[in-house]
């Protein structure tokens, strides 16, 4: 039976996983993700849940535990956030070359140095490149729904990939949020039995994986292969969407909208934040501006042909980006970019803001004042370039913050050392 | 040793050999020569977890020398490979999806630069752990695979690729072996492929324990340690009799010598024949260095008389 409860977003990255009957969960504590494994071992001790949990002694092996056990035939869950995720960040480009699926939920939180526990992605995105699937998730609800869907699409004969699911430190991972949790026996109906035959370890088939390869020739094959896997998964992402709005009532999307029907002005932003955006949207609605949102749940692979159905046509396009690749700007305003190029009816206006780095809000004011900026570069037919959403004020509490730590007087190259 | 065993002499170590010929390792590789050994008694109903080293290159695609199955994982994580097969195996076996004719005993194999540096934090990880597995170590006492840089297997006064001049590596060879005792697994034990029935009679005994089993290997290196390939057996053999390479057991919680040489062969015997000693016999014998390796020897056998009252 279908329960709806009151749940945080680790615990329903927990119930994504005893729902999708995860059999083996190779584990290591970070903040903010460690309610998840706390929970999985909970359950597994209490016998509400099968599946075995092994502790190891970092991420970089528990990766590679969760490679291997996936590369042996069974279901694989396991959780990292940040410093972990880039600890691992060899095993994850290992694993995706294994072609093996596992799912690994991420819960998203800024990278050292400064060290901080608050979110943004450039955890996650650092891993962009790595031939991992990778969704983001909004919600709790989405949390749980994007758990169920990504073994079914890693583990889809055409995909064979591991999957990860995105969720954002704090603003989800400690948020009490309603959920609807799906009935277990229809969750079977969703999510068939994993069928190891293709790729298992057993003494009576030997088989040799990942092993070297001498020259370009063969080593381009394989990886343009993983490449091809990861560019049929779009296709395969969306059937499981169809399936899934037909089994549960669930509708997702590689791409979600939220009023874009006759939106001018289209935020795109994805995770957690995205749903500040929502709310900005509505209110400038009730504002008479025609604002929109187009929220990629799907990052890898990307979903080409829906983000350009989602923004051709319109006046202007705001990609608020919760990363920063230093040097360059916000990650996804550059893969949005790249989906307009050349496109007939591209946006008058492409214009890209960083904001929410460490958990740092975005108010509503912001998106306001970027919906302004988008409407003048739409007129004027000009961008103006990436720029920080950062006030007066948050400047002056960290001048004070700098006196205190006596950093005054410091060159401008050293302002930002901490 | 295990009275039981069925090696008693030379002539019981198997005949027909499990590891295709034709792999990618060096002409006189001591580590192969190992790996062969240890094979033969292990059998094909084995998974290899390999980390980045020489032996990667036993399996290129498409081909492979072994029997059984092999993964190749990553530098430092090969015990968490093992980790996850080993797992998986069981949870497959605890539902009856596999049969025990299925199973796998699974075999970490990586070289030193693997097991005495970056993966040695997977290795005590998997010992916390009590894993199930087999880890056999060929030590060549250097990143061999690279061009024989300085490890932390190196023993004092080597010259490596990046010890090129003085008297090479001025630090002394981790002790390996007494790590992983003090995580008091269920078995260590040294070997050499130079001495086959010492090896096989510990292979057969690692194979019929379980929980964490390692075998370290030291490995004669033809292009790393500067030797004539056909003298990798004899000189082998020398560092058993000098002292250097002590054969040796951690099993049921007690430290046992197999062979305890006398007298020792001087250990000179054991360096000069190799060209990662050449200077300290040329242009001029270093007498100083020389006889402090000839002291560590001695004092660490000293110890062992002590120890085992021999």
């Amino acid at each position: 039976m279908t329960q709806r409860t009151l749940i945080t977003g680790n615990g329903a990255a927990a119930w994504g996983a005893r729902l999708a009957g995860a059999e083996y969960m190779p584990v290591f504590p970070i903040t903010p993700q460690t309610e998840i494994i706390e929970t999985l071992g909970d359950w597994i001790g209490k016998g509400e849940m099968g599946g075995r949990m092994v502790t190891l002694e970092s991420e970089h092996s528990m990766i590679t535990a969760a490679g291997a056990g996936a590369a042996t035939g069974v279901r694989v869950f396991t959780a990292t956030s940040s410093q972990g995720l880039l600890y691992g960040m060899e095993m994850l480009y290992t694993v995706a070359g294994w072609r093996v699926p596992l799912v690994l939920v991420n819960v998203s939180r800024g990278l050292s140095a400064p060290i901080t526990l608050e979110p943004d992605h450039n955890d996650i995105l650092a891993a962009r490149d790595s031939g991992c699937l990778q969704i983001h998730a909004a919600t709790c609800q989405e949390v749980v729904d994007a758990i169920l869907i990504a073994y079914r699409v890693a583990e889809d004969a055409r995909v064979r990939l591991p999957a990860i699911v995105n969720l954002d430190g704090f603003y989800l991972s400690f948020t009490r949020e309603p959920v609807w949790l799906p009935d277990a026996s229809k969750v079977a109906q969703f999510l068939p039995d994993m069928d190891p035959d293709e790729f298992a370890f057993r003494a009576d088939k030997p088989v040799s994986a990942a092993v070297a390869v001498l020259g370009g020739g063969p080593y381009s094959y394989f990886r343009y292969q993983t490449h091809l896997a990861a560019l049929g998964a779009v296709e395969v992402f969306e059937e499981a969407c169809v399936e899934y709005d037909r089994v549960f009532g669930r509708s997702y999307a590689p791409v979600m909208a939220h009023r874009l029907d006759d939106a001018e002005i289209v935020f795109v932003m994805m995770g957690s934040f995205a749903t500040k955006a929502m709310d900005a949207v509505d209110r400038l609605r009730a504002q008479g501006v025609k604002a929109g949102l187009a929220r990629p749940l799907l990052l890898r692979p990307w979903p080409q042909d829906a983000i350009r159905k989602a923004l051709t046509g319109r006046k202007a396009v705001v990609v608020v980006d919760q990363n920063l690749s230093m040097g360059f700007g916000g990650v996804l305003r550059g893969e949005v970019a790249s989906a307009l190029y050349g496109q007939a009816d591209a946006p008058g206006a492409l214009l890209g803001y960083v904001g929410g780095l460490g958990g740092r809000d975005i108010t509503f004011a912001e998106f306001a004042e970027m919906a302004r900026e988008a409407e003048t570069a739409a007129a004027g037919g000009e961008a103006p370039p990436t720029r920080l959403l950062y006030t007066q004020a948050e400047l002056r509490e960290v001048r004070n913050l700098q006196t205190l730590a006596h950093a005054q007087g410091l060159t401008p190259g050293g302002e930002g050392r901490s | 040793m295990s009275p039981k065993s069925q090696f008693s002499g030379m002539k019981d170590l198997p005949k027909t050999h499990l590891l295709a010929p034709g792999s990618a390792m060096c002409a006189g590789c001591g580590g192969l020569e190992a790996v062969r050994e240890i094979y033969d008694v292990l059998g094909g109903k084995t998974v290899f977890v390999n980390a980045a080293g020489c032996m990667t290159l036993m399996s290129v695609y498409p081909y492979t020398p072994f029997r059984g199955s092999w993964l190749y994982t990553a530098m430092a994580s090969a015990p968490a490979g093992a980790q996850g097969i080993r797992d998986a195996l069981d949870i497959l076996k605890s539902h009856d999806r596999i049969g025990e004719d299925e199973d796998l005993d699974v075999v970490v194999l990586t070289g030193d630069g693997s097991a005495y540096g970056m993966g040695l934090s997977s290795t005590s990880g998997a010992i916390d752990r009590d894993l199930d597995f087999l880890y056999v170590i060929y030590d060549n006492e250097g990143y061999g695979n690279t061009g024989q840089q300085t490890s932390a297997a190196t023993p004092h006064g080597a010259r490596t690729a990046t010890a090129t001049s003085g008297i090479g590596v001025a630090g002394r060879k981790k002790d390996l072996f007494s790590i992983l005792a003090a995580h008091e697994p269920a078995y260590v034990a040294t070997v050499i492929g130079a001495e086959p029935l010492d090896l096989a009679r510990k292979v057969e005994r690692a194979k019929t324990m379980s929980g964490p089993r390692f075998l370290i290997a030291l490995s004669p290196c033809p292009t790393g340690w500067g030797f004539d390939p056909q003298l990798s057996v004899e000189i082998g053999k020398l560092a058993v009799k000098s002292g250097a390479w002590p054969l040796k057991e951690y099993v049921d919680g007690r430290l046992v010598h197999n062979r305890v040489p006398k007298p020792l062969v001087p250990v000179e015997e054991y360096l000069k024949r190799q060209g990662r000693f050449r200077h300290l016999f040329e242009p001029r014998k270093d007498e100083f260095t020389l006889m402090d390796i000839q002291a560590q020897i001695d004092a660490y056998w000293a110890g062992v008389m002590d120890h085992d009252g021999a």
